[in-house]
C-alpha cells in the first residue's frame, strides 16, 4: 500500500516528477562522467602501456619517452645486454625522427609532407598494429598510418622518397631513401592527425647520419609473465646507467602527477553533481510534503504510524533517485562517448587514450552514492511530515 | 452499559500568536458504549479541541482521558497511533480522503496499516462501500465524487477496523441540506448497529439525531441532555 501511495503521489504531479527525474538524471550523468574522467584517463593509459606487453621503458636519463630529442648511445650493446637477462623475453629499440616526403603539387598543394618516423625492429616492435598490407620487414619497406596516407595521397604498393631533412630553397631532401609503402598501421602512442611511418631501425639510423648511428630514443622491454618486474628494473638501473628504466607503475605515477588537475576537477564537479542531486530531491520532497500536510495529518489521525509516513516519503525520493540514476547512466555514457570523440584530438595525447573510461565498479559506486543521496535527501522532509502535530495541522488546514 | 470513554477534569491550553488560549477548562465527560452523542456550542467554544482530545490526536494539558479503560494521555506516540488505528474512526468536515487513491483504496488504507491481507481488506472495503451505498463508485477517485459521496467514503474508512468509537467533526459542514440528511441517516444506522458515535456539530438536525446532546461554552460543558427519543 505504501508503494502504491508513493507511486500515486509521484503520478499526481506527473510533469513535476518527470522534471525532477530529468534533473537527477543530469546530475547522475555529470557524476558518472566525472568518475569516468577521474579514473578513465589513468586506466586507459595503463591499458595502452600494457597493450603490447612491454612493462619497462628505457629513456635517456632524466627524460620521459619522446619527451625530448635526446637519444641513447650504444643501442646495440644495450640491446644485447638486456637480451641476456633471464626474465626479459623481448627488447624493442625505437628511434624517433622527423621525415619529409615529397608529394605532387597537384595533389595537396604542398611540396612535402612532414611525418613522424619510427625506426623499429618489426618482429618485436610494440608501437603499432598492422591493419593492412605487409610489415616493413625489408630495408626499403615502410608502413604508414591513415593520416600519412591521407596527407600524401598514397596507397599500399606505391613508391615514395623519404628524407630526414628538407631545404625548401633548393627543394632538396637530405638523407633521402626510396621506399615501398608495404602496409597500413595504427600507431598506438601517437596523437590524432599526426602522419607517421615506421621503417627498420637500421635504415632510419643510416638516414639520420652519424649523429644517430647506433642510437635510439627508447627501449621497450617485455619481461616474462609473473616475473619480478621491479627486480629487472633495478638491475637495469644498476647496469645501464645511461638510461632511466621506467616501469608501467612509474609511468602511471608520473601520469597521475600530471593529471592531478583532472582528478581534482572531476572530484569537485562530481561532488557538486551529488550535492545538486541531493538538493533537488530534498526541494522536491519538501514542496511535496508541504502540499500534503492535511493529507499526511489525516493519515496520522487514522492510525498510520510515523515510520510508515517516513517510509512513504522516502520511497518517493528513492523512486525519483533510481529513475534519475538509470536515465543518467544512459545519458552519461552517451555524453562520455561524445566527449571522448572530441577529446581524442587533444594535442600531444595518444589517439587511443580514452578520457572517459567506463569502469563498472566505479560507475555503480557513483550511481549508488547518488541513490543513497536521494534517500538521504528524503529524510528531512519525511521526518518533518511524520512530526506534524496532527490536531493543529488539521485545524490550520480547515481554516485554510 | 459499559463506559467507553471517560474524561476527567481535562484542560487544554495552547499559545496562539503569543497569547494563552484555554480551549478546554476542567471538562469531565463519560460516554457509554452504543451512545450517540452530539457536542454543540458556538464557534470557538472548544468543541473540536475536545473531539481531538477524545480521539487521542491531541494531548490534554491536564486531566486524564481513558478510552476502554486505558489512559491515552500516558501513551507514547507509537502506542497511541496503534490505539487510534484499532479503536477510533475519524470523520472530518473536509473528508480528507487521499486524492490519489480510489474510494476502495481509501477505505482499505487503515486495514492495510493494520496488516490485514489484501483479499480480506478488499472484501471488507466492498462491504463498507455497500453499507454507504457506494459500491458502484468504488473505483472512482475523490475528485470524481460529490461532497456527499466523499463523506460517505470517509465514513466507510472510519469503520474499516471496526472501531469502538467513531468521532465526527462537523461531518455535514461542507454539504447541502439534502446530502447532510443522508449523512445524518447514515450515522443513525451506524449507531443502531451498536457503534458509539460522537459528533461535533453546528447542525441542529444532526444534533437532534443524537440521543444525548452536550452543549459547550468557553471550554466547559454547560448542559448535558439525554433525549427520550432521537428523531
Amino acid at each position: 500500500m505504501r508503494l502504491t501511495l508513493a507511486l500515486a503521489a509521484l503520478r499526481r504531479h506527473r510533469s513535476r516528477t518527470v522534471l525532477a527525474v530529468c534533473g537527477v538524471a543530469i546530475a547522475a550523468a555529470m557524476l558518472l562522467d566525472m568518475v569516468m574522467l577521474s579514473t578513465g584517463l589513468r586506466e586507459s593509459f595503463r591499458d595502452l602501456l600494457l597493450s603490447r606487453g612491454f612493462q619497462i621503458r628505457l629513456a635517456p636519463r632524466g627524460t620521459l619517452p619522446f619527451d625530448t630529442e635526446a637519444t641513447i648511445p650504444g643501442a646495440g650493446a644495450i640491446t644485447d645486454t638486456l637480451r641476456q637477462l633471464a626474465d626479459v623475453v623481448a627488447v624493442s629499440p625505437v628511434l624517433g625522427a622527423t621525415v619529409h616526403v615529397p608529394v605532387a603539387r597537384a595533389v595537396r598543394g604542398r611540396e612535402t609532407v612532414s611525418s613522424f618516423a619510427l625506426g623499429v625492429l618489426p618482429p618485436v616492435q610494440g608501437d603499432y598494429e598492422l591493419i593492412g598490407g605487409r610489415d616493413a620487414l625489408s630495408a626499403e619497406a615502410v608502413v604508414a598510418n591513415d593520416d600519412f596516407l591521407e596527407a600524401t595521397g598514397m596507397r599500399i604498393g606505391d613508391t615514395l622518397h623519404l628524407g630526414t631533412g628538407y631545404n625548401p630553397a633548393l627543394r632538396d631532401l637530405a638523407g633521402e631513401r626510396r621506399f615501398v609503402l608495404a602496409g597500413r598501421a595504427r600507431f598506438l602512442y601517437l596523437s590524432a592527425g599526426q602522419p607517421a611511418v615506421a621503417l627498420p631501425l637500421a635504415t632510419l639510423q643510416q638516414m639520420t647520419g652519424r649523429a644517430r648511428d647506433d642510437r635510439v630514443s627508447l627501449f621497450m622491454v617485455r619481461t616474462r609473465e609473473g616475473s619480478d618486474v621491479a627486480g629487472t628494473q633495478r638491475w637495469i638501473r644498476r647496469h645501464v646507467p645511461a638510461v632511466d628504466a621506467i616501469s608501467t607503475t612509474d609511468a602511471l605515477a608520473r601520469v597521475d602527477e600530471r593529471l592531478s588537475y583532472f582528478r581534482q576537477l572531476s572530484l569537485i564537479l562530481g561532488a557538486v553533481s551529488l550535492l545538486v542531486g541531493f538538493l533537488l530531491v530534498t526541494t522536491l520532497m519538501t514542496v511535496s510534503v508541504n502540499e500534503r500536510v492535511g493529507e499526511i495529518a489525516t493519515l496520522r489521525a487514522i492510525g498510520v504510524s510515523r515510520i510508515h509516513v517516513v517510509h512513504q516519503i522516502l520511497l518517493e525520493g528513492t523512486a525519483i533517485s533510481i529513475g534519475g540514476s538509470a536515465l543518467g547512466l544512459a545519458l552519461g555514457l552517451v555524453t562520455a562517448r561524445y566527449l571522448n570523440r572530441i577529446l581524442s584530438h587533444f594535442p600531444g595525447l595518444p589517439r587511443a587514450i580514452d578520457f572517459f573510461l567506463f569502469q563498472p565498479r566505479a560507475a555503480w559506486t557513483a550511481l549508488g552514492l547518488l541513490v543513497a543521496a536521494g534517500i538521504g535527501a528524503g529524510l528531512y522532509p519525511s521526518w518533518r511530515a511524520a512530526a506534524l502535530p496532527i490536531a493543529r495541522t488539521l485545524r490550520e488546514e480547515a481554516v485554510a | 452499559m459499559t463506559s467507553v470513554l471517560s474524561a476527567r477534569d481535562v484542560h487544554r491550553d495552547y499559545e496562539l500568536e503569543g497569547e494563552a488560549v484555554h480551549a478546554v477548562r476542567g471538562l469531565s465527560l463519560e460516554i457509554q458504549a452504543g451512545e450517540h452523542l452530539a457536542i454543540t456550542g458556538p464557534s470557538g467554544c472548544g468543541k473540536s479541541t475536545l473531539l481531538n482530545l477524545l480521539g487521542a490526536i491531541d494531548r490534554p494539558s491536564a486531566g486524564s482521558i481513558a478510552i476502554r479503560g486505558r489512559d491515552v494521555a500516558r501513551m507514547g506516540d507509537r502506542e497511541i497511533t496503534r490505539f487510534r488505528l484499532e479503536n477510533i474512526g475519524f470523520v472530518f468536515q473536509r473528508f480528507y480522503l487521499v486524492p490519489i487513491l480510489t474510494a476502495e483504496e481509501n477505505v482499505e488504507l487503515p486495514m492495510a496499516e493494520r496488516g490485514m491481507p489484501k483479499r480480506e481488506r478488499r472484501q471488507r472495503a466492498a462491504e463498507l462501500l455497500s453499507f454507504v451505498d457506494l459500491a458502484h463508485r468504488r473505483r472512482h477517485r475523490p475528485t470524481q465524487l460529490s461532497g456527499g459521496e466523499q463523506q460517505r467514503v470517509a465514513i466507510a474508512r472510519a469503520l474499516a477496523n471496526r472501531p469502538t468509537l467513531v468521532l465526527a467533526d462537523e461531518p455535514t459542514g461542507e454539504l447541502d441540506a439534502g446530502t447532510g440528511a443522508e449523512i445524518i441517516s447514515l450515522f443513525r444506522r451506524l449507531n443502531s448497529d451498536g457503534t458509539t458515535v460522537v459528533v461535533v456539530t453546528h447542525d441542529e438536525e444532526l444534533a437532534r439525531a443524537a440521543r444525548r446532546v452536550v452543549h459547550m461554552r468557553d471550554g466547559r460543558i454547560v448542559s448535558d441532555e439525554v433525549a427520550n427519543d432521537g428523531l
